[in-house]
């Protein structure tokens, strides 16, 4: 539910400026990486989720000044991102460490968070693992909100959605439009970088060549389902987590394997995103301007 | 120098160099594609020299390499008019992938059937086109219905396709008497070699045709016309009485046709398998694959021949890339990644700064 959230929520902020980045799985993807690489150079995961978010931010940048100050167009810039991180990504773990599609991270150089303990089953017996909560959860909820009282409440977040609905007008009353974008994008590409560090150091500790898994277009999905509502991405987020972890739970039981059910378990978060966005579950109103370049006439 | 020129002189001159234009933005981006990969390359210690020259060597130096690099390139000619149709009407189909898996995979279904030949082979690909266009019609559906973004809905289905055909190859497909792979299509549908010693089959030749095929539906009938004028201003179509919807249907069946087709391919025109890993490994890509086809051939038909030709040279060289100079066969995707990232800059030629020479208007704004 964590990457979705940070990704859409970060997303939620640049849309609503009026761009659209499609490159956010590949921005989860890169980062994820360089998040492992910075964990495991430095032995610190910290410093890792620090890489991954600063990754996030340098490739938010190359597509915002594609897309905003070359004009070029956000879908075509965003499937490149995608693209190149599926290559680079394996192109790296072979290059970093020597082997092929993953690379574990031992475990002290990941993040560690709350485990979660029951008290034993029966007297004199273990405590029982339930599972692991990491210090990042918080956080997010914090950011929802976050960037929610900077949309609501602040003169940035008025001229994140005037640049969003009406740039021209935007223009004419002296905002700077692409800078204003520029930032937007940036921050939610920088949310997208944690996020895809936190996949790798935090939850997974190891980096697959595929661990974004498609999640950076899911996070797109939860920003529609969320209506352009930072605090509505945590709901949407934790939808779409738990058919996610169904999957997967669904697919160590070995009664669902035999009937081959874990593969149509698999599809459902996708199958969900496709009913979210067919409006089964509400309808968003999109910023007028998305997606369009600005050019001053 | 455009002041010592008539008017009328400049004027031609400024018409055949803007046809130019794209053909040069194409160039300067895989030159920054390719020096990129030098650079990377170069920075964790290995020779892009020798890279290069293995990749060339590896693509087009014999004739078996030739053939590889044919046939590698034939499903991404495929798979890039299914982009590129899109980009055409004015839409972002990126479904290919699912597309493809679904063409593959009803090619696999009838091709077990008992039929003569020829008819065999009709049958098969007309099949996986059904099944390829099939699959993209949720898509066009709920854009037309509740004005989904394609993208997303492409991209789910996509997903949506991989777990299904897992699925399908796993479990009522599969060879029994080897498991990581489907049941083979029979003699009768399979498309025969064209160099022995090659994996290059006849059924490259479908994929010119279909390429040629979809150059005539889109610049010679009246429902192609329709289709390019709905992708450059839909507004203005409606009002000339082009009915958008049936432009946006219209790019979803041709794009799926053609990405079955690439399924299809990929079964009956693929020795020795003749049929799918029950992994899906010799399809993967492909779908992504041809955006970047596509984007590199400007979203034409011809040009995403060229495109899908210099694509498969990559994939082919770089084999010999990895043999001879020891570089990750990967290395090719990031050089691939870059060069449709430097495609997505618009007029990226103008780096040169040369054209603006002839022009003489503002330059970019920062």
């Amino acid at each position: 539910m964590i990457p979705l959230a940070l990704v859409a929520m970060g997303e939620v902020l640049a849309e609503r400026a009026g761009v659209v980045n499609i490159g956010l799985e590949g921005i989860l993807l890169i980062s994820a990486f360089t998040g492992t690489v910075g964990a495991f150079s430095f032995h610190n995961a910290w410093v890792g989720m620090l890489i991954g978010t600063l990754t996030g931010l340098l490739i938010g940048y190359i597509h915002g000044v594609i897309s905003l100050y070359l004009k070029g167009d956000q879908i075509i810039s965003g499937v490149a991102i995608n693209l190149f991180a599926m290559g680079f990504v394996a192109f790296g773990i072979i290059v970093v460490w020597g082997v092929h599609g993953a690379f574990n991270l031992p475990l002290e150089d990941s993040l560690k968070g709350w485990t979660v303990l029951l008290p034993p089953a029966t007297a004199g017996g273990d405590q029982r693992f339930v599972g692991k909560i990491s210090v990042l959860l918080p956080f997010t909820f914090l950011m929802a909100g976050f960037i929610w009282w900077v949309l609501e409440k602040t003169a940035f977040g008025l001229r994140v959605k005037a640049v969003g609905e009406n740039p021209e007008a935007a223009d004419v009353a002296g905002i700077r439009v692409e800078r204003v974008r520029l930032i937007a994008v940036l921050i939610g590409a920088a949310l997208g970088g944690l996020a895809g560090a936190y996949l790798s150091v935090d939850w997974n500790g190891m980096i697959t060549k595929d661990i974004s898994a498609g999640r950076g277009f899911i996070a797109l999905a939860t920003v529609v389902f969320s209506k352009l509502n930072p605090l509505l991405t945590l709901l949407g987020a934790f939808v779409f987590g738990l058919f996610d972890n169904v999957g997967l739970w669904l697919s160590t039981n070995a009664w669902a394997n035999r009937i081959g059910l874990n593969y149509f378990i698999r599809m459902l978060p996708y199958v969900v995103t496709l009913l979210v966005v067919a409006g089964v579950i509400g309808r968003a109103r999109f910023p007028k301007a998305i997606g369009q370049p600005y050019r001053r006439e | 120098m455009s002041a010592s020129m008539s008017a009328p002189k400049t004027r031609r001159l400024g018409n055949v160099l803007g046809l130019l234009r794209p053909l040069f933005d194409v160039l300067t981006a895989i030159v920054v594609g390719l020096a990129v990969g030098a650079l990377l390359m170069w920075w964790f210690g290995y020779d892009p020299w020798k890279a290069y020259a293995a990749l060339f060597r590896g693509a087009f130096g014999d004739k078996w390499g030739r053939a590889d690099t044919l046939f590698a390139a034939a499903p991404l000619v495929l798979t890039g008019l299914t982009f590129a149709i899109g980009v055409r009407a004015g839409l972002f189909n990126i479904g290919a992938q699912g597309q493809m898996l679904m063409g593959a995979l009803a090619a696999v279904a009838v091709g077990i059937l008992p039929l003569p030949p020829v008819v065999h082979q009709t049958v098969t690909l007309g099949a996986a086109m059904l099944a390829g266009a099939l699959w993209g019609l949720p898509a066009a559906y709920l854009k037309a219905t509740r004005g989904v973004h394609e993208v997303i809905s492409t991209i789910m289905l996509n997903w949506v396709a991989r777990w299904l055909a897992l699925y399908l190859a796993v479990r009522l497909l599969s060879d029994p008497n080897r498991a990581e792979k489907t049941v083979s299509v029979l003699a009768s549908t399979r498309f025969s070699v064209v160099i022995p010693g090659s994996d290059l089959t006849h059924v490259v030749w479908i994929s010119v045709l279909f390429a040629l095929f979809i150059y005539w539906v889109l610049w010679h009938t009246p429902a192609g016309y329709g289709l390019r004028c709905t992708g450059l201003n839909q507004d203005a179509s409606r009002y000339a009485g082009i009915n958008p919807g049936k432009s946006v249907n219209l790019a979803f069946i041709l794009g799926g046709m053609a990405a079955g087709l690439a399924g299809a391919s990929q079964i009956v025109g693929r020795p020795p398998l003749y049929g799918m890993y029950t992994d899906l490994s010799t399809l993967a890509n492909l779908g992504f694959d041809g955006i970047a086809v596509a984007l590199l051939g400007r979203n034409h038909p011809i040009g995403a021949i060229f495109g899908a030709l210099f694509f498969g040279a990559l994939n082919t060289g770089t084999h010999m890339m990895q043999y001879q100079a020891l570089v990750p066969l990967e290395m090719v995707r990031v050089v691939q990644g870059v060069i449709v990232l430097a495609v997505a800059v618009p007029e990226l030629s103008k780096i040169f700064r040369v054209w603006s020479l002839f022009k003489g208007h503002q330059t970019v704004k920062k």
